[in-house]
């Protein structure tokens, strides 16, 4: 199975992830993930069907707050950690073609 | 009286009754970090000049009665990923090098409440993936008992500050044994309650359905009283639970008296090193001669618990950890298109493990392998939740080791990751189940190193676990 | 062309909810404020914040998803929708996926050739993103997180619609039924409500679905009708050329009428959705759904009928009263303050819509109040101002809600009651125009309409003609 694990894998899991591996750095990936994969597929072996998926562990629900209003102005906090700072905005490569 | 030897409770005591006070006990610790810190690198961060200040402040609110709780006073440390106000929070992570939230973690506000003395943040492996606090970008903590081994993790650096003695107690997290293991590695007493009981505003997640805070510190009783100051229901949080039954210091009984208490055949058998087993097996049969049941048992499905909470951890730090990008907080790689900042950003702020657990789990949520992976993971977890439920029908607690072996030696365990997680087997069940579990020392193996034993209890039960571990505990210093 | 082609459109339709803070945090919805001053750490993804669902954002959903007959689902929860963009401060979306608040839903338009249904996949609670501004100066976006986690539902249609005019129809149909709940205004210029078009092609006859494609950025019904129409037709071209359409997104440039791919190696389009393990599940319980179902309010056809039963004004007036949750509103509180059903009426229908349709505006931007509204009605109706005077202080109180009364003292509008001022005026006229005296006095009755209208102007309009008229008939 750890054959699934190919450069075009880790190229797009790259992607989504916004990782970017290059050189030995991709080989081991490639090596390791394909290695835990193999591991998992372990889990293969059991049969769960009829067993639903369980997200949460505890049968807490229905978590709500009322709308009202609690916070004021958070922008001095928002922006404090900001690494580039403009007209109180956060700075960021253009996302305008 | 040795200030340093002092359990929190009992330092705690002496400040009420004016025996000392909180600015002598931080005066203490902050002479034994300077002292102990060059060698074990418990902190990231010690903020000296402001623990002062924070302990002649409470010291002042202890003097005019405001503060009389049994933590008033006692300085504590904190995991570098639960937010402090104004003072860096990093996980120990590049990414987060200068981060300085704006808020408090709730259960740092309330431990702070309860006039606790905030000295400084401990380091942890980044992002708490890790087992041995050697994936931190900051450098490696030592194991106190010595210092040629890892203190475990991912709350090595909490553990260690505890054994070392640069502070009084500490918090940690636990999402597959981070609390529980290290305080197995450098012996102390390290707890997990059930999931929910501790608030998780403001700690930085992991893997938010697996993620509990708790404390790691000297004695059960310490273990009591910390959980009792931190267990709370918080609407911040929607995971958080309504429990009236947060009174855990009523656990602290010397009985166990005709307790059920199953031993798990397949938590002792290949893998489990031969001294650790016979440390564990006599501690249980030092529980025995105070009137527990023991049984032996067969748990099941132990083997798939590592590979589902591996799965299911790497999927939530995946998306959790999104967030990481350059923009609002933290490092930032420069680049002048926008999908390169992000790329660059991550790939120089995260470390490796940290990238590998965000791959691995990137990819099991990806379209084609959600279903083969993530979903056959949450229903393998699912049936190890059916496997304790059946459990705890005949037990009131379930007795093991914290870990496979003692502490490895430094270095020894990130060359083989795959390795490093399967020491993982005894702790991540009670995070996928959601259980409770507390770990205590002992004894040491032949090289001197601790050894911890567990105790898994139902969901809520943790008084039943402090009464377990409270009982052992004092019937060793008998 | 040699073949005849069908189109077949869905539509995901976003809306905002009106609710007073955001989905997950106790920030305010409030639109303007300097940039990043409604916002927290949950809202703007602070490392260890956690969301915390607001209930009404739940009522809302549940309250349009029994207004659009959808079955609700019990056991719902929430869903993060992973992808990497600056307007999302996670970097995922908390939305809904696999188990949508809404599903199996319709709604009714008309069309030409009679009412048709038009079904309703699922109705989801998400968060909105925040705003980029570009930066001109520098060639960087900056990015602004007030409009970050406010929520919204999206509502997706099956692709049930053939034309632009059946997407424009259900369009206003959602809208009013929105309206109508208060779950939002519905602004497609103002972004609280966005449609997204999905379109395909195919030929006349078949029961096959074509490659669609979906487009974005329409901000009014102008825009999708007309990029419904510009992709039909590029749909068609590609065919007609024996090549095929890719199924992509489209984003609509109303300015150039055209649309453009939006392709990039970095947008894979996989979000990973997994349920959001900081949130708790959902369990709407009867209690819960008969309490919503209890708060719904009349909607169009119930208010209607009341209309004929209650009110005697004409069909035509009450389909267009209704036709606007607004007008309708003002029209029933004029009612409560006690004005007369058909002189409310007649204001609606004649003045009003006049000068809206001047405007250019719809009926849910009339800003004057239903008490002056009422109070210009009493106005005539005590016959202090004329009809002329009245219909010149609506103006006004059209543009900027004037009080009538004050308004027209302010400015001596009031008709003079003055008996002996006015009966001086009409003998001055009667002096003055001998020629029309006589015409009249010969019994040419028109002559006295002349007559009227110079002591009208004589008292600058402020007189009565009616009494005018009485006056001139004595003396004469």
């Amino acid at each position: 199975m750890a054959d699934k694990i190919t450069d075009e894998t880790i190229e797009y899991v790259g992607i989504l992830a916004k990782l970017e591996l290059a050189g030995e750095e991709k080989e081991q990936a490639k090596k390791e993930m394909g290695r835990m994969l193999d591991y998992i597929d372990q889990l293969n072996r059991l049969d769960t069907s009829g067993v639903e998926p369980m997200s949460h562990v505890f049968p807490v629900q229905n978590v709500f707050r009322e709308d009202v209003v609690t916070n004021g102005d958070g922008s001095d906090a928002a922006l404090a950690n900001a690494p580039e700072e403009k007209n109180g905005m956060f700075v960021v490569p253009k996302t305008f073609a | 009286m040795e200030l340093l030897d002092l359990s929190a409770v009992e330092l705690g005591t002496a400040i009420r009754e004016g025996k000392t006070t909180a600015v002598e006990a931080m005066e203490a610790v902050l002479a034994q970090i300077e002292q102990k810190e060059s060698l074990y690198h418990c902190y990231v961060r010690v903020d000296r000049e402001g623990a002062l200040d924070r302990a002649r402040a409470v010291q002042k609110k202890i003097d005019e009665k405001e503060l009389s709780g049994p933590l008033a006073g006692v300085p504590v440390a904190v995991k570098d990923n639960l937010c402090t106000q104004g003072m860096a929070t990093t996980c120990a992570s590049r990414m987060l090098e200068n981060f300085v939230p704006a808020y408090s973690a709730e259960a740092v506000r309330r431990l702070e409440s309860a006039g606790a003395v905030l000295i400084g943040k401990t380091n942890m492996d980044e992002f708490a993936m890790g087992s041995t606090t050697e994936t931190s970008a900051y450098g490696v903590t030592r194991n106190p008992r010595d210092p040629q081994y890892v203190p475990g993790g991912s709350s090595g650096g909490s553990a260690a500050a505890v054994a070392a003695k640069e502070c009084f107690f500490a918090l940690g997290s636990d999402t597959g044994g981070s609390i529980r293991q290290p305080a197995s590695f450098c012996g102390v007493v390290g707890m997990k309650p059930t999931y929910g009981t501790v608030s998780r505003y403001g700690l930085v997640a992991y893997a938010s359905s697996l993620d509990q805070i708790g404390p790691l510190c000297k004695t059960v009783e310490d273990c009591a009283v910390i959980l009792e100051a931190i267990a709370s229901h918080d609407e911040k949080d929607s995971t958080s639970l309504q429990r009236t039954d947060t009174d855990f210091t009523a656990g602290l009984v010397q009985d166990v008296e005709g307790m059920r208490i199953g031993i798990p055949r397949d938590y002792f058998g290949e893998g489990l090193d031969g001294e650790v087993r016979e440390a564990v097996l006599k501690a249980a049969g030092v529980l025995k001669d105070r009137g527990a049941v023991l049984e032996e048992f067969d748990l099941s499905l132990v083997d798939y618990a590592i590979p589902t909470y591996y799965t299911i951890a790497a999927a939530e730090a995946s998306s959790n950890l999104e967030r990481f990008d350059g923009i609002k907080y933290g490092y930032r790689a420069q680049a002048q298109e926008l999908h390169q900042m992000y790329k660059t950003t991550r790939s120089q702020g995260f470390g490796p493990e940290v990238k590998r657990r965000i791959m691995l789990g990137s990819f099991v949520l990806s379209s084609g392998y959600y279903d083969a992976y993530y979903l056959k993971a949450l229903k393998v977890k699912a049936m190890i939740k059916g496997a304790f439920d059946r459990a705890f029908e005949k037990y009131d607690c379930i007795l093991g080791p914290a870990a496979p072996a003692t502490a490895p030696r430094l270095g020894e365990s990130l060359a083989d990751p795959l390795k490093m997680y399967l020491g993982d087997i005894y702790t991540v069940s009670a995070n996928l189940a959601g259980l409770p579990g507390i770990c205590i020392p002992c004894g040491t193996d032949s090289r001197g190193l601790p050894i911890g034993l567990q105790l898994l209890g139902d969901c809520f039960q943790e008084k039943k676990l402090i009464r377990a571990a409270y009982t052992y505990e004092q019937s060793c210093r008998e | 062309m040699s073949k005849e082609y069908e189109t077949v459109i869905g539509l995901e339709v976003h809306v905002e909810l009106a609710t007073a803070t955001k989905i997950f945090c106790g920030c305010s919805t409030a639109f303007g404020g300097r940039p990043n001053t409604h916002t927290c750490p949950v809202c703007t993804g602070m490392p260890g914040s956690l969301p915390v669902l607001n209930k009404k954002v739940l009522e809302y959903a549940v309250g349009v998803g029994l207004a659009t007959n959808c079955e609700i689902t019990r056991y719902c929860k929430f869903d993060r929708k992973n992808y990497f963009y600056p307007d999302n401060p996670q970097n995922y979306q908390i939305s809904q996926l696999y188990l949508p608040i809404c599903q199996n839903g319709w709604v009714e338009i008309d069309t030409p050739q009679g009412p048709r249904k038009i079904g309703i996949h699922e109705i989801h609670m998400e968060e909105d993103a925040g705003k980029l501004v570009h930066d001109s100066w520098e060639d960087v976006s900056l990015v602004d997180y007030n409009r970050s986690g406010v929520p919204l539902i999206e509502i997706v249609s099956q692709p049930d619609m053939r034309s632009a005019e059946e997407v424009i129809a259900y369009l206003e149909k959602l809208r009013l039924i929105i309206q109508y709940l208060g779950a939002s205004d519905c602004k497609l210029e103002e972004g609280s409500m966005r449609a997204d078009v999905n379109l395909s092609v195919r030929e006349k006859g078949s029961d096959q679905l074509g490659t669609r494609t979906e487009m974005k950025n329409l901000s009014s019904f102008r825009a999708i009708a007309r990029a419904i129409e510009g992709e039909k037709n590029r749909q068609i071209d590609l065919l007609e050329a024996g090549k095929t359409v890719v199924q992509e997104t489209r984003r609509w440039d109303e300015a150039k009428e055209d649309s453009y791919a939006m392709r990039s190696k970095e947008d894979a389009q996989d979000y990973r959705y997994f349920p959001d393990p900081d949130l708790a599940p959902i369990c709407i319980s009867d209690e819960f759904l008969e309490e919503i179902r209890a708060g719904q309010p009349e909607f169009r056809t119930e208010k209607m009928k009341r209309y004929r039963e209650e009110f005697d004004i004409p069909d035509y007036d009450i389909e267009i009263i209704t036709a606007s949750k607004h007008m309708a509103d003002l029209f029933e509180a004029s009612m409560a303050l006690g004005a007369a059903p058909k002189k409310v009426s007649n204001w609606l229908m004649g003045e009003t819509l006049r000068l809206l349709k001047e405007k250019g505006q719809g009926p849910e931007e009339i800003r004057f109040s239903p008490e002056h509204l009422t109070g210009l009605i009493d106005l005539t109706e005590r016959r202090i101002i004329n009809s002329t005077v009245a219909k010149e202080v609506f103006e006004v109180m059209f543009e900027k809600d004037i009080d009538p009364a004050g308004y027209v003292a302010e400015k001596g509008l009031g008709m003079v009651s003055d008996e002996d001022a006015l009966l001086a005026a009409v003998k001055e006229v009667i002096e003055a125009n001998p020629q029309s005296v006589q015409d009249y006095q010969n019994g040419k009755e028109k002559a006295i309409g002349f007559l009227v209208g110079q002591t009208m102007k004589a008292m600058k309009g402020k007189a009565d003609p009616g009494r005018v008229n009485e006056l001139l008939k004595e003396l004469l």
